[in-house]
């Protein structure tokens, strides 16, 4: 294999970030198209193809049963999470906690969850739902300073879980759909980021998807 | 692989067969039919996917190659602008190491995939350096626009894994719009659904950025 000086750089940075170094294996070493034409080309990464085994995929499938099978069990998995943002601001409006612009962005945001619960409902519906019950929820509201902090994690959270949910939609409508909800929860991420003093892009270049395991383990304290 | 003559290979990168299935869905939430919009290329683009080869992805993967060339390029000339707030410089700096990032790996990908990486187009930001004013909105500019084009593009991927990394890096944009937009006191999130755009509609928003 013939290395140039921009692929070198680009290994030597992928082996001492071990996210990174995750991601480029899935993306070159991959069981699907990507992993085969390497394979087909003779190309000596067959032995990343080896260690790309990913240890999500069986929990992913587990999961999916939960909320029913194929893209409409995807729509009702999102569609939880976005009726726990969406009653999480709402609960932060009644709080009082806010005013002014901090206010206005607070329920901006809920106004776009409350429109992405309705978007993945009627999805949910014309998949030949029905669409997931809105999950009974408590957060705790103390001060401003951890309901923005926890604003974030919900928000990183939801970017991460649209990012790791998307390769599993099938339809390409809805995943376009999908996609365009994953960028503004992206979006949402990023401010609160910044507003509690993070970096607004803390996976780096490449945001790192989170599985449904791990996203409904996050949530599991905020259910009620 | 064959170098296959086609009347317009650039069509075949951006069909979608399923995409014109009727099927249902939030119809109005997304310019639906922007997606399967497929008109006139622009030259720059046409090299690009001529240099690649057939397979659909890695024309996706040298239009977005182009993207990040663009957005690198412009934050590299950036960091010369005079007078940047210390919070924008700061931007400058992480979101331009950032794009360069997704040139060298969309770069490394397409070759490891077999294809051949486009090169980086001749570029000419006009006054966008003339002040932080204009220097930000010309930002805004961009962020928005890689958002709206991985996320119409994206659909089209046939590789899953490829997919998914795509997903990382319109994240990853939508990250950055996000911030620059609310650094300047503007709407970070202007919609509750991002917009996706053909491919033919970015090209002809990066086209005065062309030189």
């Amino acid at each position: 294999m013939s290395n140039t000086p921009r692929k070198q750089s680009a290994v030597t940075r992928l082996a001492r970030d071990p996210v990174s170094r995750r991601r480029f294996f899935a993306l070159t070493g991959g069981t699907t198209a990507a992993g085969a034409l390497l394979v087909a080309c003779g190309d000596d990464e067959e032995e990343t193809a080896t260690g790309t085994t990913s240890s999500s995929s069986t929990t992913d499938e587990e999961m999916t049963s939960q909320f029913g099978e194929g893209d409409l069990g995807i729509v009702n998995y999102a569609l939880t999470l976005e009726y726990l943002e969406a009653a999480f601001y709402a609960e932060v409006v009644k709080s009082g906690l806010f005013k002014g612009d901090d206010l206005a962005l607070i329920k901006q945001i809920g106004a776009a969850e409350q429109e992405h619960v309705d978007a993945l409902t009627a999805t949910a519906k014309q998949l030949g739902g029905p669409p997931a019950e809105a999950p009974m929820a408590k957060f705790p509201l103390d001060d401003a300073q951890s309901v923005l902090e926890l604003a974030a994690t919900v928000e990183n959270l939801g970017a991460a879980a649209y990012l790791g949910a998307a390769a599993m939609i099938e339809d390409p409508e809805i995943l376009a759909a999908a996609l365009s909800i994953h960028s503004v929860e992206g979006r949402h991420a990023a401010v609160l980021n910044v507003l509690t003093g993070q970096e607004p892009t803390p996976d780096g270049a490449f945001a790192m998807g989170a599985d449904m395991q791990t996203v409904l383990d996050e949530v599991q304290p905020f259910l009620a | 692989m064959q170098n296959q003559v086609q009347a317009s290979p650039e069509l075949a990168a951006i069909e979608v067969e399923s995409l014109n299935r009727s099927t249902f869905l939030i119809r109005g939430v997304l310019a639906a039919g922007a997606i399967y919009g497929a008109a006139s290329m622009t030259p720059i683009i046409r090299k690009a996917f001529a240099q690649g080869a057939s397979k659909g992805d890695i024309e996706i993967l040298n239009f977005a190659l182009t993207l990040e060339y663009l957005e690198a390029a412009f934050y590299k000339e950036g960091a010369n602008v005079k007078g940047l707030s210390e919070e924008v410089a700061g931007y400058v700096e992480t979101f331009g190491g950032e794009e360069q990032e997704h040139v060298d790996a969309l770069k490394a990908t397409i070759t490891d995939l077999g294809g051949k990486p486009v090169e980086a187009p001749a570029v000419d930001f006009g006054d966008a350096f003339s002040s932080q004013d204009a220097f930000i909105q010309t930002a805004i500019t961009f962020e928005d626009l890689g958002v709206s084009a991985y996320n119409g593009a994206a659909p089209m991927i046939e590789s899953k894994d490829l997919l998914a990394t795509a997903g990382g890096i319109v994240q990853v944009e939508a990250r950055h719009a996000a911030t620059i937009r609310f650094a300047a006191g503007e709407d970070p999130t202007p919609q509750a659904f991002d917009p996706a755009l053909t491919t033919d509609e970015v090209l002809k928003a990066v086209q005065p950025f062309l030189a």
